[in-house]
């Protein structure tokens, strides 16, 4: 553990985020059940996926193409609590689309975190279209583009990943695949058991990685960031992990899989199996977690009840921003 | 000043915006080495090298939703789709992205791409090598759509298009490549998009299209001069943002409008011109409105007669112009 650069700050600051983007996640299911937002998309089970990513990138400088998946990967990317509760309420002042978009819509221009819509797989060639400009303009950047094993089904996946290969670019292809597209399971997705695979269609490295373990994420991205700065070319990453909830507030998980399944998947919480890591390793105590949770707490008490008195958006604006200038 | 064809103009452009500005990347399929099926882009890669004009894979979705990162991260992307017709792979990007990122992220981020394509019919290019497709498109707020119909036009509205800060479609009709010839100024300058421009001034009836269409409207105008009928032709230039004044100002002035395009009639640009029209002109008008376009069939048929009978002409538009001056 000790070349890969993760000092143990460093991992407590893994820990802070992967469990501050499961308490975000959790105050937005009440705030659903409660009626106060209309719709949550989480990222629940899949913070080690996202924040472990995170960490191997130069944040705020790589660019990010996330999906509605990743809460703790724009957290974890610099995106405060505040902000994700703007986004989720609809406020004006929402950073990511003032209030446009539906939440887990992430862009924040500042962060280097791309706007997305929701048609799956399109972010995958602005990646692509990212890391061709960083080539030429020698910005030394990486993209990433973020995406479930279900939109790798999409011709722009393929597309995306063919053109990043054939001109070396540098960006790096990470999929979350948590073994479900809503109710599909990934064997009636595709005939091969590892999306991974796909790499070597495309002729670049194809990696897979536990997604529940964060510095496993962080090494594996850490690799592929150093491989396509060199100019070596793209990787695809396949993080397998698990949503411990259903797909949105709005599915039903009990129709598609049953609750041995679920549990059993639990075991392997990747913020339990983290949080005994970091114990064992004497790097987290029962002090600072103490600490850590109110602290977490405070911050989202204060998110949530900051959004909601931030105010809607004026309706006059609906016609703001279709071009720059006409 | 420099006579040149309608292709010539938009090579030499693309050639001085590419000089002026280091960050315009010129990519698409077989744009590089052959310089692009109709040799728009030749020597282009040789002057710019490869980092710039590149031979993108086959892939549409890819060369569009490329472009939009590319834009995004700095650069000024001036992609090619080799045929209009094959534009649809990128449907998604251009609609679903390109279009709706400034609005969606509330101004923070935008896409300044220009995306050229070869359109139209009546060069035997059969179903899918003859389409237009700007209809698709005009619908689309967040993106602008131009048509040149001169090398004139086409040098000032392709400047303008790649100083543009969103995604603009820019139609080059295929007859017009190497047929259409005029005077060019070699300084660069810029036409406006969104405005529209009379090309010939008349008094009895206002002929309103775009594109390829001017030309034919301005031979049947010419001959119908010889009857003492004198047509107004309105070139639209582009038809989103459509020129509502100049529209206007010109029915009011005839009080009879002719509305041409080759594409097919129903859902065209014409409905969306005649209702204007209709909403703001109403009582200056001395007949109904006429609107003369391509059938309503799936596409252009490849045999000579049924594309002959496909495809709008001079004569055609000289017939319903006279037709209407005698209304
Ligand atoms: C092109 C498109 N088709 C359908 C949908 C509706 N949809 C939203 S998410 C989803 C499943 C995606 O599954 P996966 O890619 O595995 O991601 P996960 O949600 O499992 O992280 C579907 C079908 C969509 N957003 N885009
Ligand atoms: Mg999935």
């Amino acid at each position: 553990m000790a070349d890969n650069g993760l000092t143990p700050e460093l991992m407590l600051d893994m820990y802070y985020h992967m469990a501050l983007a499961r308490a975000v996640d959790d105050r937005m299911w009440i705030l659903n059940r409660q009626g106060r937002a209309p719709v949550v998309y989480t990222s629940n089970g899949h913070e080690a996926a996202q924040v472990g990513s995170a960490f191997a990138l130069n944040r705020g400088e790589d660019w990010i193409c996330p999906y509605y998946r990743d809460l703790a990967l724009v957290l974890a990317y610099g995106m405060t609590p505040r902000e994700v509760m703007l986004h989720l309420l609809g406020r004006a002042d929402d950073p990511n689309s003032g209030g446009r978009q539906m939440p887990a819509h992430w862009g924040h221009a500042k962060l280097h975190i791309l706007t997305g819509g929701s048609v799956v797989a399109t972010q995958d060639v602005h990646a692509t279209g990212l890391a061709l400009a960083s080539k030429l303009l020698k910005d030394g950047r990486v993209s990433v583009a973020y995406f479930g094993e279900g939109s790798t089904s999409q011709g722009e996946f393929h597309e995306a990943l063919n053109f990043a290969a054939v001109h070396k670019l540098p960006v790096i292809f990470f999929n979350e695949n948590n073994g479900y597209a809503i109710s599909v399971p990934s064997r009636k997705q595709m005939a091969v058991q590892d999306v991974a695979a796909r790499a070597q269609g495309y002729g670049m490295p194809g990696v897979i990685v536990d997604g529940n373990d964060p510095v496993k994420v962080y090494e594996v991205v850490k690799e592929a960031a150093d491989r396509a700065r060199r100019g070596e070319g793209p990787t695809l990453i396949e993080a397998k992990t698990y949503r411990f909830v259903p797909h949105s507030s709005d599915d039903d998980d009990r129709a598609y899989r049953t609750r041995e399944e679920v549990q059993e998947a639990k075991k392997r919480d990747p913020l339990i199996l983290f949080e005994a890591r970091l114990r064992e390793a004497g790097i987290l105590t029962d002090e600072k977690l103490k600490a850590m949770q109110q602290q977490i707490k405070d911050v989202v008490n204060d998110a949530t009840e900051y959004a909601e008195k931030a105010p809607l958006p004026d309706p006059a604006t609906l016609g703001d921003h279709v071009y720059g200038s006409l | 000043m420099a006579v040149l064809s309608y292709l010539e103009a938009i090579r030499e452009t693309l050639r001085q915006e590419m000089r002026r500005d280091s960050r315009i990347i010129i990519y698409g399929e077989d744009v590089g080495v052959r310089g692009g099926v109709f040799r728009v882009t030749e020597g282009l890669q040789k002057e710019f090298g490869e980092e710039r004009v590149i031979d993108s894979p086959l892939a549409e979705a890819a060369i569009v939703g490329t472009a939009i990162g590319a834009a995004i991260n700095g650069l000024r992307p001036v992609p090619e789709i080799q045929f209009a017709d094959f534009i649809f792979p990128a449907m998604n990007q251009i609609i679903q992205e390109a279009a709706r990122i400034r609005y969606r992220s509330n101004g923070a981020f935008h896409v300044p791409i220009v995306i050229r394509a070869p359109f139209g019919g009546g060069v035997h290019g059969a179903l899918y090598h003859s389409q237009s497709v700007e209809a698709f498109f005009a619908h689309v707020p967040g993106l602008k759509v131009v048509i040149p119909a001169t090398p004139y036009d086409a040098k000032g509205l392709l400047a303008a298009a790649i100083e543009d800060e969103d995604p603009v479609l820019y139609f080059e009709h295929k007859a017009a490549y190497r047929s259409l010839k005029g005077e060019v100024p070699e300084e660069r300058y810029l036409i406006p998009i969104g405005k529209a421009d009379v090309k010939k001034t008349g008094r009895d009836v206002s002929i309103i299209t775009y594109g390829l269409m001017v030309s034919y409207a301005l031979k049947a105008a010419e001959e119908l001069e010889k009857e003492n009928i004198s047509c107004e032709v309105l070139d639209l230039r582009s038809v989103r943002p459509l020129d509502v004044e100049a529209i206007l100002t010109s029915a009011k002035k005839t009080g009879k409008v002719l509305i041409v395009h080759e594409d097919n009639l129903t859902g065209g640009i014409g409905g969306e011109v005649s209702a204007l029209i209709a909403e703001h002109a109403l009582f200056y008008l001395d007949a109904p409105i006429v609107r003369l376009a391509g059938p309503d069939v799936p596409a252009m048929p490849y045999s000579p007669p049924l594309e002959h009978a496909f495809m709008v002409s001079p004569e055609k538009i000289r017939d319903k112009a006279r037709e209407l001056a005698q209304f």
